[in-house]
């Protein structure tokens, strides 16, 4: 069975990120880019699927420009065996994102796509559930546990009351929560090697995929900022003042 | 101008998190419908029906939807949504699933967990965790929206009279199914509704301390919630999680215990209205957020503020 995992670059979640002055645009310059927390989950689980015998070829796909081939050798190095770039500029938004990954999907056939549930830049958390509707495939987001079962594969999500377990018709689409697995690092010789596996990149074009946006962001702000209060003596204080001051309890 | 709210639901009753999306699809104007889509589901339409400011509630009541399987309510809401300018839903897990799939299947962007309407096609939504707000515009002429249920008031969950129309319309796309499910059987406040929110974190060292919370929570009728790095060290499931990635809460009062204050903790809950901490580390960042902080031992000050309320 083979595997498809997406992968994206982002700015490096220990990176507080700040809206620019004039409010263009959030400042990336000079700051550390990293793969997506989520994706790096995806390509953990998509590699113990192989390890595991059940998945022959694990592809790992990435959408940008040509910066983020460094985010699939990253996946390479931890186990993929392949990667493909998807070249555009710019910002792309989930639903084209999802078009491109459709494209993709198309060419390579895989049983099972796995992706991160979000990415941690735009936390639209969209793309997975977005493939699935245009590739007629079925999903199993916020997952915890995958289990391959013959022609199926259980899901295991992260839903608001508890967990919830899904059946899925193969093939289908497995996003990514963080419970899900903790991803290993990459060592030295994998990174080595990683340099040498075949990475193929294509064109919205080669895809027939039409990258207009439908959705463009007109400014970004700082959030409202929450004054720090004050720090109490003791409980007793503390109970007086959520009494009489704050009226809360 | 018309607005189809997709209702959160558990068949029997109507989850509060519809209400906010009702007020969030005010903002936008016009007619608000709600669809109630499920499975032995006239409690839930009944009470969407009572919901003040709702012109109609269509109730697609079939097995198919029972469990809302994604694969199969995409498909219904993107063939009702096809009659309304708007189709909007609070950001919960469910909707979460299945509106991207609806956007899809329309073949137009989603805006997800937006905090804001500015216009009929222009909105406010957080990114990078909410360290960033985002002002986005649709140029799309239907719009699939998801509401951070906490940045709207609740519409009034009484008073309305809106006419229930049942829908026909059966999808089962037969690709997926309902296997199981481990639910938390609790007789606390639900935590994204709850007035009084207290959490615990890595400070609380095990699972089994959490019941230091219990007695404090039965005395203000709180719910009980988590830090991230309780959850993932195993003290508490999942469901209890706080945080980005977790539930959004804006309560009343939010009492953090033994909670450091990782930026991904605070994007849950920096919007509750009083927020204390109580932490033995006088420099956790989580006192830059709180309006009142308590630097103490979490084992000694529990106890105490449990025998003294």
């Amino acid at each position: 069975m083979k595997v498809l995992v997406a992968v994206k670059r982002v700015v490096d979640y220990n990176v507080k990120v700040r809206a620019k002055a004039d409010g263009s645009d959030v400042d990336l310059n000079n700051v550390k880019m990293a793969i997506n927390p989520f994706c790096e989950i995806a390509v953990e689980e998509a590699v113990r699927l192989k390890e595991a015998g059940t998945a022959t070829e694990v592809v790992a796909v990435s959408i940008g420009d040509k910066a983020c081939q460094e985010q699939i050798r990253t996946a390479l190095a931890l186990g993929a065996d392949r990667g493909i770039q998807v070249e555009t500029e710019g910002a792309v938004e989930p639903l084209v994102v999802a078009k491109l990954l459709k494209g993709v999907v198309e060419k390579e056939e895989p049983q099972l796509v796995i992706l991160g549930k979000q990415s941690i830049d735009g936390d639209n958390n969209q793309t997975g559930q977005m493939l699935g509707a245009l590739a007629g495939m079925p999903q199993g987001t916020f997952a915890s546990e995958v289990v391959i079962d013959g022609d199926k594969v259980n899901v295991t999500r992260e839903v608001d009351g508890g967990l919830q377990t899904v059946a899925l018709n193969l093939p289908a689409i497995v996003t990514t929560d963080l419970r899900l697995n903790e991803p290993r690092y990459a060592s030295l010789p994998n990174i080595m090697k990683a340099k040498k596996k075949p990475l193929d990149v294509f064109s919205p074009a080669d895809l027939g995929v039409d990258v207009t946006t439908h959705l463009t962001q007109v400014s970004v702000e700082p959030p409202a900022e929450r004054q720090a209060g004050i720090k109490v003596e003791d409980v007793d204080q503390l109970l007086d003042k959520l009494k009489n001051e704050a009226k809360v309890i | 101008m018309s607005t189809l709210v997709i209702a959160e639901h558990d068949n029997g009753s109507l989850k509060g998190a519809t209400l906010n999306a009702v007020t969030a699809a005010q903002g936008l104007g016009g007619d608000i419908d709600i669809l109630v889509a499920g499975a032995g589901c006239d409690g839930a339409a009944q009470a969407a029906a009572a919901v003040a400011g709702v012109n109609k509630v269509l109730v697609a009541d079939n097995a198919a939807y029972e469990h809302q399987l994604a694969e199969n309510v995409s498909l219904l809401v993107a063939e009702l949504g096809a009659g309304y300018d708007n189709i909007v839903a609070a950001a919960t897990a469910n909707a979460k699933n299945t509106m991207p799939r609806v956007a899809a299947l329309l073949d137009v962007a989603q805006i997800s967990e937006i905090t804001s309407v500015e216009s009929a096609d222009t909105f406010k939504r957080p990114i990078y965790a909410g360290n960033v707000i985002a002002t986005v515009k649709s140029s799309d002429a239907k719009k699939v929206i998801t509401v951070r249920a906490t940045a709207f008031d609740a519409a009034a969950a009484e008073g309305g009279s809106a006419s229930v129309e049942a829908v026909d319309a059966v999808h089962d796309a037969g690709i997926s199914s309902f296997v199981g499910e481990e639910v938390a059987v609790s007789d606390r406040p639900e935590l994204t509704a709850a007035p009084v929110v207290i959490s615990g974190g890595r400070g609380m060292q095990n699972g089994e301390n959490f019941k230091l919370l219990d007695g404090i929570a039965d005395k203000l009728g709180a719910a009980i919630g988590a830090s991230r790095a309780a959850v993932d060290a195993g003290f508490v499931p999942n469901d209890m999680q706080v945080g980005q990635t977790g539930k959004i809460v804006a309560p009343d009062l939010y009492i953090a215990v033994g909670i450091s204050g990782a930026i991904q903790h605070l994007a849950g809950m920096k919007d509750s209205k009083v927020i204390v901490a109580i932490n033995k580390d006088e420099d956790a960042p989580i006192f830059q957020v709180a309006d009142y902080g308590l630097v103490a031992d979490l084992f000694d000050a529990l106890p105490e503020i449990e025998s003294k309320l």
